[in-house]
């Protein structure tokens, strides 16, 4: 039985500060991520108007959305004009409770599993076992999962951070008739196919996520590496697949545009190995019953937000995760979230509620390689910063939460005074004061009480007179320099002129050392770390 | 001449880092740009925004808009406070319902660059006529000005025209360095993980010099540069264009000390 998600609400910083510790974690992550770029960048890049077809899968997919009332309709005639049985999930309980249901009228304690992350969503699993039913994983990350107990940490490989040394004692533990398997990715795989292969031909039920449905024919799809996806939705008598009501297209065509979007996005692939398409029942070929259980569980609420909507677009593919620096250092686990990554951090907040999940919207530098590869072009960088938006708003209202008390006071205060020239200028000259007086205090410069994130592994520079004040007095002197006695750059007649060095003064005056204590710390502190230490354009004497 | 332009100077080289407008002031006025530099100016607003608080960062968007009403071209040294102007003033003004604010955003982030662009696309300059700068130099290309503006490699090919650089290639050059502005404080262990890695790579070049074009990212990489007692040194594009004393950049051991 996989392991549940902690409580929420999740607190991203410190289960990050948990999982950066464990250094195997971060080299089986460094390692898999960076071929997975690899393989994507170079099948991307066969693809001359890739481009295009982003705009073209970002389309497909709003098409959907704005009309997605209609089309969930228009969905559940088609399959159920197939012979397929469609249900109406608002919620994680109702749709644990149909899917259990469901199981128990065909009279197995058993099921086998597609991979399915809405599934994981829905903690059906362990619904099922609290209703008496086992549920198998069959995707082979998921079993790895599954039998160490463990939790997801990838979109399309839950078991990511592990890696073959740490699957093959799991194997041994926890497979049956794994035996003392080696650690040889063949012999791992062959250990879970004889297991598996024993499992799909006994249990009657399967259940499935779906990766996108038709609305126009009630075609159903579900895309897979392994073949063992393909067993599940064929072999069974009863075929139960849970879909995200988000996941539903207008046309075929779409489906193809997604189609070729998706394997090269996700496992860096021209096209994946199976890729399974039912609609309804057909007799003699495949499940004779196939139920349809469509799933709101917080997407309507995401809908309706102008801005965060367009996460509803995702297709899954990890692409984001894979180029992700924080997800490459933290792994998944510290999102506490079946959805980690750049994708989790803006769809678990929306679909749980932005209550439970305060800290993910931040759990990013704003780099934006996650919206560079998006294969539906999803601004992930500004649904965060619209998000933290969202989240600062409410506990503006409330007073309470992550970002209330002192750290707003503090924005606030710093805009008032940003947007008033003087008091700009009066609080320039004071935090040069301030840092002055630290240096001498303890010879270090910038370790500030109330940065302590910042300083204990980065030094501040130290303070300087402002721009602005150069500016000024060059101003005052008719562009001349202010001291010194010269101009501090001279302007040549000729745009990129050769001889040029002659053109700024570099005469910069070095002190031996321990000529100035108060401004130079202890050893290795050289001059300020964020700059030159001299100025190009300075005098000597300039200031001082 | 007749060419003009108003600086965008940014509140963290205003304050911090004034080596770098006056350095970004020599490279424009060298190649013939005569710079004005509106003094009611003073942050963009990006912290706000970035931190969730769009409404100060609206107020600090007027106060830049009306600072720079007059300016012909808008400059700066800074691409990710340029990017605040170009990629997200807009969408800030249009979520104020405030028509006349939109137009004026779109308009000021039409007339705004970075620093780099301005020289190699709107001037067509590469070699802005540096001096000798005979060290080796890495280039972090950073992720607003990568990402949202798409400068791509303009200040290296500024650079390159540096007579006696040795530019050294980053590995994984386009992976942040995990400042992200408040990211550094509110996910510091994080952001640290990520500064350890970047630092790795440039360290691993073997450069003298980590040359960006934000000195925000440079003040989180050099800070961690000095705090693990490294000799590599950060310097702004523009101060290498502008001119930098060579015994300055050779520098090794952390004794010297400049002059104030």
């Amino acid at each position: 039985m996989s392991a549940r998600w902690p409580e929420v609400p999740q607190d991203f910083p410190k289960a990050a500060k948990v999982t950066l510790q464990d250094e195997q974690l971060r080299a089986n992550l460094g390692h898999a991520t960076t071929a997975i770029r690899a393989k994507r960048g170079g099948v991307v890049a066969e693809v001359d108007d890739w481009e295009d077809l982003r705009d073209e899968g970002a389309a497909a997919r709003d098409r959907a959305l704005r009309a997605l009332d209609e089309r969930l309709v228009e969905l559940e005639a088609n399959v159920q004009a197939a012979g397929g049985v469609v249900h109406w999930a608002p919620d994680k309980a109702a749709a644990q409770r149909i899917v259990v249901d469901l199981v128990a009228a065909t009279g197995s304690d058993e099921v086998i599993k597609v991979k399915s992350l809405l599934t994981d969503e829905l903690e059906l699993n362990p619904a099922l076992a609290d209703a008496g039913i086992e549920a198998h994983e069959t995707d082979l990350a998921e079993l790895i999962v599954q039998l160490g107990g463990d939790r997801q940490s990838h979109i399309l490989v839950p078991a990511i951070h592990r890696n073959r040394r740490e699957i093959r004692d799991i194997f041994r533990e926890h497979l049956p008739g794994a035996g003392d398997v080696s650690d040889d990715p063949a012999a791992l795989a062959e250990a879970a196919r004889r297991h598996l292969r024993e499992t799909f031909l006994r249990v009657p039920v399967a259940i499935s996520g779906a990766n996108a449905a038709v609305a126009a024919t009630g075609t159903v799809a579900v895309v897979e590496s392994e073949g063992n996806g393909r067993m599940c939705l064929t072999l069974p008598r009863t075929l139960i697949t849970v879909m995200g009501i988000e996941k539903v297209l207008e046309t075929w065509e779409d489906l193809g545009t997604i189609l070729r979007l998706l394997p090269r996005s996700s496992t860096g692939e021209r096209m994946n190995p199976y890729t399974s398409l039912w609609t309804g029942v057909t007799p003699g070929d495949g499940p004779e019953e196939f139920h349809l259980v469509l799933v709101d569980a917080g997407r309507t609420n995401a809908l309706a937000d102008p801005v965060g909507r367009d996460a509803l677009r995702c297709i899954r593919c990890s692409a984001c995760l894979n180029v992700c620096p924080v997800y490459e250092r933290t792994g998944g686990q510290a999102y506490e979230s079946i959805y980690p990554g750049p994708i989790g951090a803006i769809l678990t907040p929306q679909l749980q509620g932005l209550d439970t999940a305060p800290t993910l919207p931040w759990a990013s530098s704003l780099c934006g390689a996650c919206y560079e590869v998006c294969p539906v072009k999803i601004d992930i960088p500004k649904i965060l910063v619209h998000l933290r938006g969202r989240v600062t708003a409410e506990t503006d209202a409330s007073g309470k939460g992550h970002h209330a008390g002192v750290e707003r006071l503090a924005m606030r205060s710093v805009a008032r005074v940003m947007d008033s020239r003087p008091a700009y200028e009066a609080a320039q000259r004071a935090g040069r004061l301030g840092l002055s007086l630290l240096q001498h205090g303890n010879g270090r410069p910038g370790r500030l009480p109330g940065l302590k994130g910042w300083t204990a592994s980065r030094d501040l520079p130290p303070p300087e007179p402002s721009f602005r004040s150069w500016w000024r007095e060059r101003e005052a002197t008719g562009g001349a320099p202010s001291v010194g006695g010269a101009s501090p750059v001279e302007r040549p007649a000729a745009v990129g002129g050769a001889g040029a060095a002659g053109s700024v003064p570099l005469e910069v005056v070095v002190h031996p050392p321990g000529g100035r204590p108060g401004v130079v710390g202890g050893p290795g502190v050289v001059g300020r770390p964020g700059g030159a230490p001299t100025d190009p354009t300075r005098t000597a004497g300039d200031d001082a | 001449m007749g060419t003009r332009a108003s600086l965008l100077i940014t509140c963290l080289v205003d304050t911090l880092f004034p080596d770098v407008g006056r350095a970004s002031v020599a490279v424009l006025e060298r190649v013939g740009v005569a710079v004005d530099v509106p003094m009611e100016q003073t942050c963009c607003g990006q912290m706000h925004q970035n931190a969730g608080h769009p409404a100060d960062a609206t107020r600090l968007m007027r106060r830049t808009i009306a600072a720079f009403a007059d300016a012909e071209v808008v400059v700066s040294p800074s691409p990710s406070c340029a990017a605040q102007v170009v990629a997200h003033y807009p969408h800030l003004a249009e979520r104020t319902g405030d028509a006349g604010l939109l137009r004026e955003a779109r308009d000021l982030a039409a007339r705004t660059r970075d620093l780099s662009t301005y020289l190699v696309e709107d001037l067509g300059v590469e070699d802005v006529g540096a001096p000798a700068f005979p060290h080796t130099v890495t280039y972090h290309p950073t992720c607003h000005g990568l990402r949202l503006l798409g400068i791509a490699d303009r200040p290296q090919r500024l650079l390159r025209h540096v007579p006696g650089i040795d530019l050294r290639d980053l590995p994984d050059a386009a992976t942040c360095c995990g400042f992200g502005g408040t990211f550094a404080v509110t996910n510091a262990d994080v952001s640290t993980a990520m500064m350890d890695d970047k630092l790795a790579a440039v360290t691993s070049t073997g450069a003298e010099v980590l040359s960006a074009a934000d000195s925000s990212c440079l003040m989180h990489m050099g800070g961690g540069l000095q705090h693990r007692h490294s000799t590599v040194r950060p310097l702004h594009y523009a101060e290498i264009l502008a001119g930098v004393r060579d015994d300055d950049a050779r520098r090794s051991a952390p004794t010297l000390e400049v002059t104030r």
